[in-house]
């Protein structure tokens, strides 16, 4: 950018040169189309992105802003403008507030429940579809066709699929002679059904990553590897789960804040759970309690204070992630 | 080669992009239809009037927009319906604290009435005033639950849910119990303990794998509804950690919980709905709105099995109001309709078509109410029944946060039926939870 700005900033040879000395109108004009033109070099570059910033100050930043004073008050959905200076209280209540550490630990348990297998399988598919075969692009397609649909239409028939008394997945394990399963009552068993809703959505996601990587790894890594006497799992092992560090890195810290703000499987998971998370509230994620703090018992401070929580936790882990890669770089 | 491939992918790709797009539109279409109201219409100088619904309120199902329209050519009806009042009362709040989005119309739910009344009362126009709306034609604590403090009544009363019992009369005969609803009815007359009496004799002798009732929170919500006192007390303190009413009604739903009376069952899931298809338990609290969602979700399948019988004790459960928000383009034309829906006569003849049960006593000695039966209850005389229940009905404190200790009330419930609590760890559950709501 600036590179094009000094080329045409640079002055008019105008006087002294070999040019001919012309009418002082037309060096007026001159100077003032040059300085047009250094505006416009200049200028126009921020033109043509300001909507970005526009609509980010706008939809982003404002809300950002706007939600950290909002959670430093006591306001109510029933009157929104009535704000009343709470200083820190909605902060400091979260710590003493059994409900919140719950929501934070059902997270974090839907994260590693929802992301490693979901990282592991990505990484095996990705190896299998990067085997010449047949239809490779099909398949390549069909892997990205759940991540393609709509929260709400996946969660809605993985609940009826994981439904205790008529629910498929009990009916298939009743074959096998399981009892009947109460998915959505259980602790764990809520858990992973709904970790494989997020699993079922986002592998494909993860796969077309995982293979758009490993087709950029050079192939004579393998050839020389091959010479070595390696095997195909060993070549895995030591040539393509390296260089794809930068890749996993990404994808995990990707999986990660999707993590940290699940909102819709739990929320659609039970029909009559609502935002609570089941009565025991064993699938109510940082993301429902929010919901339910702003939206059912009409606290909107107090959720405001969540959203920052949870805001701030996931600059913590990007953070961490940003060490890790830095030392990933170094190594 | 290459391009060939190139464009097979871009075609796969705008596949994808387009049934993503698809996919997604078709999940936010529904919030922006008819929120707005645009009087003029085209032109055709007709005045259209939106009403903002949840649930199902039958008006256009039973023809009454069609027959309002008819009497008033200059007027169109357009409804916006959210399915569950959960997700449609926020954005009513939100609508009303913003003053913008809001239906000419807008529907508030009992258990919200107190709050709308507390808070939003200056939002919404006086309907106790309008042509057409006579205090005198409605239950008075029903028309009272819509009155703020300085007499201002911001809406009024459609349906009320005075209660009764449904039972199944194919497991009754196969338990042994009486199947005629006199001697059903006698069975726990006045006492929702003979309830329970009468579920641990059918859960003795009744057909295995069939529940006595649905769910401990449907017990409790029946026990509640027919007592004195909830949740607050007439000064609008919070009360319901000492009140005998509460502490009596859990004690009967804890009860069937934990002594496996109920099927754990979540009321209006599709689990429920199927159970109550294929029938997986005997006995259901009903308000005369539940005998619809009965039928509904019953189908032929239980066609000519459900009865209806008269309630241990009468009470009320749901019901709703009409209101008109005041900055409404067209509110005198609405407060006009509303006047008119809640009237005995079409309240008589929603009842007629949809079974919402009126909340104006003169409907109650109108024809369409007096000698409704039900079929596909075995023609049970549901006005006669429904009346008697209506004009018990015990006039309760309601307040502005019912619903949010009533679900949390329901969770601990739940604990119980799923074997996760005994009823005083459920119980110390519940009261944090509900702590934890209404803390400020």
């Amino acid at each position: 950018m600036t590179q094009t700005g000094t080329a045409v900033d640079a002055p008019p040879s105008a006087e002294g040169g070999a040019a001919p000395k012309r009418p002082a109108t037309e060096d007026r004009r001159q100077k003032w189309r040059s300085r047009r033109y250094r505006w416009d070099a200049k200028l126009s570059p921020y033109a043509f992105i300001s909507p970005f910033f526009l609509f980010f100050a706008a939809f982003g930043l404002f809300p950002l802003l706007y939600t950290a004073w909002a959670s430093l008050h006591r306001v109510e959905l029933t009157a929104p403008t009535d704000m009343e200076w709470a200083g820190l209280h909605n902060y400091t209540r979260l710590f003493e507030d059994h409900f919140f550490w719950n929501s934070l630990w059902v997270t974090f348990t839907l994260a590693v429940l929802s992301t490693v297998p979901q990282l592991l399988m990505a990484m095996g598919l990705a190896h299998l579809l990067n085997y010449k075969m047949r239809a490779a692009s099909f398949f390549r397609v069909a892997m990205l066709a759940p991540y393609a649909t709509s929260v709400a239409a996946a969660t809605l028939v993985f609940a009826m699929l994981y439904g205790r008394d008529y629910g498929l997945i009990n009916w298939v394990f009743g074959l096998f002679g399981v009892d009947e399963i109460d998915w959505k009552s259980g602790d764990w068993t809520s858990k992973i059904a709904i970790s494989t809703i997020v699993i079922w959505r986002w592998t494909g996601y993860n796969t077309l990553i995982y293979l758009a990587a490993m087709q950029a790894v050079p192939h004579d890594l393998y050839e020389s590897a091959a010479l070595d006497g390696a095997s195909r799992w060993k070549q895995f092992r030591y040539v393509t789960i390296p260089s794809l560090r930068p890749t996993i890195l990404f994808t995990v810290v990707v999986s990660t804040i999707g993590s940290v703000q699940l909102f819709g499987e739990p929320l659609l998971f039970e029909e009559g759970a609502g935002a609570s998370g089941g009565p025991d509230h064993q699938f109510q994620t940082l993301g429902l309690y929010l919901y339910e703090q702003g939206w059912r018992n009409l606290h909107l401070g107090r959720a405001a204070a969540i959203a920052w929580v949870m805001f701030l936790i996931l600059v913590v882990i990007g953070i961490v992630f940003g060490l890790i890669s830095r030392r990933l770089r170094k190594s | 080669m290459r391009s060939y491939r190139t464009t097979r992918r871009a075609v796969g790709l705008l596949a994808a992009a387009a049934l993503g797009t698809g996919l997604l539109s078709a999940c936010a279409s529904d919030d922006d239809d008819g929120s707005k109201s645009d009087s003029g219409d085209g032109g055709s100088g007709k005045t259209t009037i939106t009403m903002g619904l949840f649930g199902t309120f039958g008006f256009e199902e039973a023809g009454l927009y069609d027959e309002y329209e008819k009497l008033n050519p200059d007027i169109t009806i357009k409804q916006d319906v959210i399915e569950r009042n959960e997700n449609y009362y926020p954005a009513l709040l939100n609508h009303l604290t913003s003053n913008s989005g809001l239906a000419d119309v807008q529907a508030i739910e009992v258990a919200n009435i107190a709050e709308v009344v507390d808070t939003q009362a200056d939002r919404f126009m006086d309907l106790g005033k309008v042509d057409g709306a006579s205090q005198d034609a409605f239950l008075d604590w029903k028309w009272q639950q819509a009155t703020a403090d300085d007499g201002k009544t911001i809406g009024l009363g459609t349906d009320v849910g005075p209660m009764a019992v449904c039972y199944r009369k194919d497991h009754f005969e196969a338990a042994g119990l009486p199947t005629d609803r006199e001697e059903v009815a006698e069975l726990w007359a006045g006492d929702w303990e003979k309830f329970l009496d009468a579920g641990r004799d059918f859960k003795e002798n009744g057909p295995e794998g069939v529940a006595w009732v649905d769910s401990a929170d449907a017990v409790y919500d029946g026990a509640i509804a027919s007592s004195e006192g909830k949740y607050y007390d007439d000064a609008g303190e919070v009360i319901y950690k000492d009140s005998a009413d509460v502490e009596a009604a859990w004690g009967i739903a804890s009860t069937a919980a934990e002594e496996k009376l109920t099927g754990n069952l979540e009321q209006f899931t599709k689990q429920w709905d199927q159970a109550m298809s294929n029938g997986d338990f005997a006995t259901i609290s009903c308000p005369a709105w539940m005998l619809g969602y009965i039928q509904e979700k019953g189908g032929t399948k239980a066609e000519g099995k459900w009865d209806v019988a008269k309630s241990p004790k009468p009470g009320n459960w749901g019901g709703s109001f009409l209101g008109v928000p005041e900055s409404g383009p067209n509110k005198d034309e609405a407060a006009k309709l509303v006047a008119w829906l809640t009237a005995p006569e079409q309240q008589a003849k929603l009842f007629a078509e949809r079974g919402n049960f009126p909340s104006a006593p003169p409907a109650y000695d109108m024809e369409a109410v007096k000698t409704a039966t039900n079929p596909y209850f075995g023609d049970a005389p549901i006005g006669e029944l429904f009346s008697a229940s209506a004009e018990e009905i015990p006039v309760q404190t309601i307040g502005p946060k019912d619903q949010v200790i009533d679900d949390n009330i329901g969770n601990g419930l739940q604990l119980i039926e799923q074997g996760k609590q005994d009823p005083d760890g459920a119980w110390d559950e519940a009261v944090k939870a509900v702590d934890n709501a209404l803390d400020q």
